[in-house]
This record gives structure tokens, C-alpha cells and sequence, in this order.
């Protein structure tokens, strides 16, 4: 492996892992911000202007809080937990193109950390992996709620990521390859030659499966505060419940990449017009995981359990048999 | 307005809401789900709210920073009022108001001074103590004592609350004219004609 590979993976994940974390500062901002539009308030107005600040504060506030590991918590378990959210969201990213490549002082760059040639099932693999966040938290914390949350966590663990793999699995039988960039050049004709023309039902299905997977609010059982306090996290607090929180709305960004590189074109022939094309479909969709959040109630761990194996998942599978016979003949 | 105030039920055009008894069969309940989901309330939810986000129709008050109005039949900190007259002190001393309080917080020493005139010297009212039932402003027969708007009373101490020097309207007001007079029981907060909106029933 020659020296300048190495040096140019070490900065794109750097560059990465920066990125992100600040954007899921910048996300629960936003969140906060659009939620209290939808809501008739202003949101965060005291720290900076606008509230801009609020992010520094509670960074601040959640860096400098005791860190409680409570006394019948099985620790090693309790203190992983969070990491294994984080940690996965941000794997999930290296195979993840985010931009076209690009060239700057005659070097070509390549915006993705490794074009592995399973590129999406690694990605959902990976994110899948980040519900034993929740799962063992919970189990771990020694409290009823964090324990209702992490059956709720196996449960939703368990319906969704059926839903998902088959929706995706008729986009992967038209491509031919499970490389997001290939995924991307099947689309590179235009809008005519996106996969949601031919997938539209694949592609319903996975933006559905999506919610479960970010846990964001019509699947938003795992942590539902109404219900179960704040779930899984009830008894994490400073940086260990950042985590889980970076971790989610980092899962929230990558998922935004991951849609519209699937079915809406990605960034289409590679050129600037492209790359802000993509970046206007992620914002888009990380907007409607906050639109929906306004807008939708929740639904109880049965109603989603009916809803992923009795509707969605039969749907999926009639959806993957029309696509081999139209392929077929 | 005219439509909301019709109480005559039969005259108006009420009618009886048609709910559907749920479906018992199979084929009821998946009819009963392909309605649901295809009849689009999900979106109409997505519109109402991003409707509210476009007309950007803010309702928060800046707290610290801005206030509302308060009506004047408020009971907050009390006040000690001046005369008009004379600016001299209208309390006279007699006691009622301390005879009176339920939660027993007012103290009051009194004197009598080198005029025969009766002087209030000490008068506190321990806040701790006080329910701001009214009872005290109610009985006065001077309109000495009455409720002020002051109603943010956070503090490090509560000695610091509040004796008569802090109640007493100060001289400087009193010589501007500026003293706020109690307007007494059933008066409607200032603007309230202009703020006054119908119930929103139709959306």
C-alpha cells in the first residue's frame, strides 16, 4: 500500500468524522429551530444570534457533565454501549460517496473512504449493527424503562431490516452491482434514468424502513419520552448520552446520502451542478425526518411490527418478483 | 360572531357527525386499511404544519425581554401609597390589615407622635408567609396598602422582602405625579377590547 493512499484515507476519514460530528451538532439546531416554526414558537434565541450558539452550549454542558455509571448497571456493557452508536453510524459513512471526485492541485480526489464493492449491503450492515447500541444499553442499565426500550429496540431491530434489504434488493437486481458508485453511474443519464421511475414502490419502502432505522418519530418507540422517559437513555448522562445522540443524528445524515444515491440520481454526471444536486436532496430528506416529527404521531411497537411483516414486507417481496420476470423477458 | 353566539341548536345547521361502526370481518378491516392509507390525512398533517412554518405566525413572548400585559386585578407585591394632597403617607396605622391576614405575615409597630398623630415605625410583610389572598388591600380603609403588577419576586434572601420603605410609592415619583392608583376590583387589563379573539373552532 503506497504512502500517498494512506495519507489521503487518513484524511478523508478525519475529514469525515469532523464534518459530521458537527453537522449533528448543527442538526439538533435545526431540528429545534424547525420544530418550533411548525409550532408557532422561535426555538433557541438567547445563546449567539439567533440561538447559534445554543450547539457550543450544549456541547460545553454535555463535555463537562458528571459522567454517573449507577450502581447495578452491568458497567462494561453500559460504557460501550454508546460507543457502539456512534462508532457504527460513522463506519457506516466510509462507504458512502458524498461527493463527485474532484481535482484540487492536480490530484484526483476521490470524496468516499473505501469504493468497496459491497458498498450498500456494508452500509446497511453496519448502521443494522447500530441498534445493539440501544439493545445492550438498555439491557444494561438496570431500569424498567431502558429495558421496555431495548425489547422495543429488538423488535423494531428485527422488522425493519427484513423491509429494507428486499426493498433494496430489486434496485441491486436492476444495477447489477452493490457499489454506491455504480449506483450512481446506472443514474448518471439524468432525471429520466433515475431508479425511482422504475422502483417507486422499492423506493416508498425504504424511505419508510429509513425512519425505523434513524428511530425518528413515527417509528420513535425505542426512546419515546411520553412513554418510556427517554428509553434506553434514561440513565446515561454527559458525553455517554451524547453519543447516543451523535449517533443518531449522524445516522440521520448518512441515510439522507444513502436515499437519494439509491433512487434519486445521486450527484448524476459528477459535475459541481451534481454535487449541490445531491446535497439539496440529502437536506430535503434530513428536512422531512423533521417535518414528519411535527407533523405525524407515533405509532405503538405492534401497529409497527404489523405494519413492517403483515403490509410492508409481503409488498416487498411481490415487488422484487415483478422486477426479476420484467427483467427476465 | 353572530354564528357563535346562536344558542338555539335546532335553528342553526348542526348535524349529527356519521361514525362508522368498526369492521368485525377481514374484508371490512383491509377495506378499512386501504382507505386509510390512501386517503392522504398524512399529508394534510405534513401541510397544516409547514403551512404554520411558511406564515412564520410567532407566538412566543421573549420573556426577560418582553412581557405581557398584566391585568390590574392582579395580586402581586404590595404597595404603599402616598397622598395626593400632601405626599404624606396614607397608612395610618390602625392595624386592620394585620388583624386581618389569614396567613398571619404582617407586623406592624406603631406610635404615637410629638403631633398626637398615630406613626407607623416598623411594617413588614413576610412574602414567605403571604398567600396574596387580598384580604389586606380588601380592609384598608385609607386605600393604603394595595397589590402591585410586580410579580417577579425571586431572591437570595428572604429578608429581602418587604418592608415598608420598599412598598412605600418613592418621593420622586410622587412629586412627578406618577403614582399608579389601584383602579379597583373588576377593572379589565388595559387593550383587552382589541385582544379580544373568537375561540378558533374552524380550522
Amino acid at each position: 500500500m503506497d504512502t500517498a493512499y494512506l495519507v489521503e484515507t487518513v484524511i478523508k476519514v478525519v475529514v469525515i468524522l469532523l464534518v459530521f460530528s458537527a453537522l449533528a451538532g448543527f442538526g439538533t439546531y435545526f431540528e429545534r429551530k424547525i420544530l418550533a416554526f411548525m409550532q408557532r414558537r422561535l426555538g433557541p434565541m438567547n445563546v449567539g444570534p439567533y440561538g447559534l450558539l445554543q450547539i457550543a452550549a450544549d456541547g460545553i454542558k454535555l463535555f463537562t457533565k458528571e459522567d454517573i455509571i449507577p450502581t447495578g448497571v452491568v458497567a462494561t456493557i453500559f460504557k460501550l454501549a454508546p460507543v457502539i452508536t456512534a462508532a457504527t453510524a460513522f463506519m457506516a459513512a466510509a462507504a458512502i460517496p458524498f461527493l463527485p471526485s474532484f481535482t484540487i492541485f492536480g490530484y484526483t480526489v476521490h470524496p468516499i473512504v473505501a469504493d468497496v464493492n459491497i458498498g450498500i449491503l456494508y452500509v446497511m450492515g453496519v448502521m443494522a449493527i447500530g441498534l445493539y447500541g440501544p439493545l445492550l444499553g438498555g439491557m444494561a442499565s438496570a431500569n424498567k424503562f431502558s429495558l421496555i426500550s431495548a425489547a422495543r429496540a429488538a423488535a423494531v431491530f428485527i422488522s425493519y431490516e427484513v423491509v429494507t434489504g428486499l426493498a433494496i434488493l430489486a434496485p441491486i437486481m436492476m444495477v447489477g452491482s452493490l457499489s454506491l458508485i455504480d449506483f450512481n453511474e446506472y443514474q448518471a443519464g439524468g432525471i429520466g434514468d433515475w431508479i425511482v421511475w422504475s422502483q417507486p414502490v422499492a423506493f416508498i419502502l425504504f424511505w419508510i424502513a429509513a425512519f425505523a432505522e434513524t428511530g425518528r418519530t413515527p417509528f420513535h418507540l425505542i426512546a419515546n419520552d411520553h412513554e418510556i422517559i427517554d428509553g434506553f437513555g434514561t440513565e446515561y448522562s454527559g458525553m455517554r448520552w451524547g453519543l447516543f445522540f451523535i449517533g443518531e443524528y449522524a445516522n440521520m445524515f448518512f441515510i439522507s446520502f444513502v436515499i437519494p444515491l439509491v433512487f434519486l440520481g445521486g450527484y448524476g454526471d459528477g459535475s459541481f451542478l451534481g454535487a449541490l444536486a445531491l446535497l439539496g436532496k440529502m437536506a430535503f430528506f434530513f428536512f422531512f425526518f423533521l417535518w414528519t416529527r411535527a407533523a405525524w404521531p407515533d405509532v405503538r411497537p405492534d401497529q409497527l411490527m404489523w405494519l413492517c411483516w403483515k403490509v410492508l414486507m409481503p409488498i416487498a417481496v411481490i415487488n422484487v418478483v415483478i422486477t426479476g420476470f420484467v427483467m427476465m423477458f | 360572531m353572530e354564528a357563535f353566539n346562536n344558542r338555539n341548536v335546532t335553528e342553526s345547521d348542526y348535524y349529527l357527525v356519521d361514525i362508522e361502526d368498526y369492521p368485525t370481518d377481514g374484508w371490512g378491516k383491509f377495506k378499512r386499511v386501504m382507505k386509510r392509507t390512501f386517503r392522504g390525512e398524512l399529508f394534510v398533517g405534513l401541510w397544516v404544519v409547514f403551512r404554520e412554518m411558511v406564515k412564520f405566525d410567532i407566538h412566543t413572548v421573549q420573556y426577560p425581554a418582553e412581557k405581557m400585559p398584566i391585568g390590574p386585578r392582579y395580586r402581586a407585591v404590595h404597595e404603599m401609597k402616598r397622598l395626593w394632597e400632601s405626599d404624606a403617607e396614607r397608612c395610618i396605622g390602625c392595624g386592620l390589615c394585620e388583624k386581618i391576614c389569614i396567613s398571619n405575615c404582617i407586623r406592624m409597630d406603631t406610635k404615637i407622635d410629638e403631633n398626637s398623630r398615630k406613626e407607623v415605625t416598623e411594617y413588614t410583610i413576610n412574602l414567605g408567609r403571604c398567600i396574596f389572598c387580598g384580604y389586606c388591600a380588601e380592609v384598608c380603609p385609607e386605600l393604603a396598602i394595595t397589590h402591585g403588577g410586580d410579580y417577579e419576586q425571586a431572591s437570595e434572601q428572604r429578608e429581602h422582602f418587604v418592608d415598608y420603605e420598599y412598598m412605600l410609592t418613592p418621593i420622586d415619583t410622587m412629586k412627578a405625579k406618577a403614582q399608579r392608583e389601584f383602579e379597583g376590583f373588576g377593572a379589565v387589563t388595559p387593550h383587552e377590547d382589541e385582544r379580544v379573539k373568537k375561540t378558533p373552532l374552524a380550522y
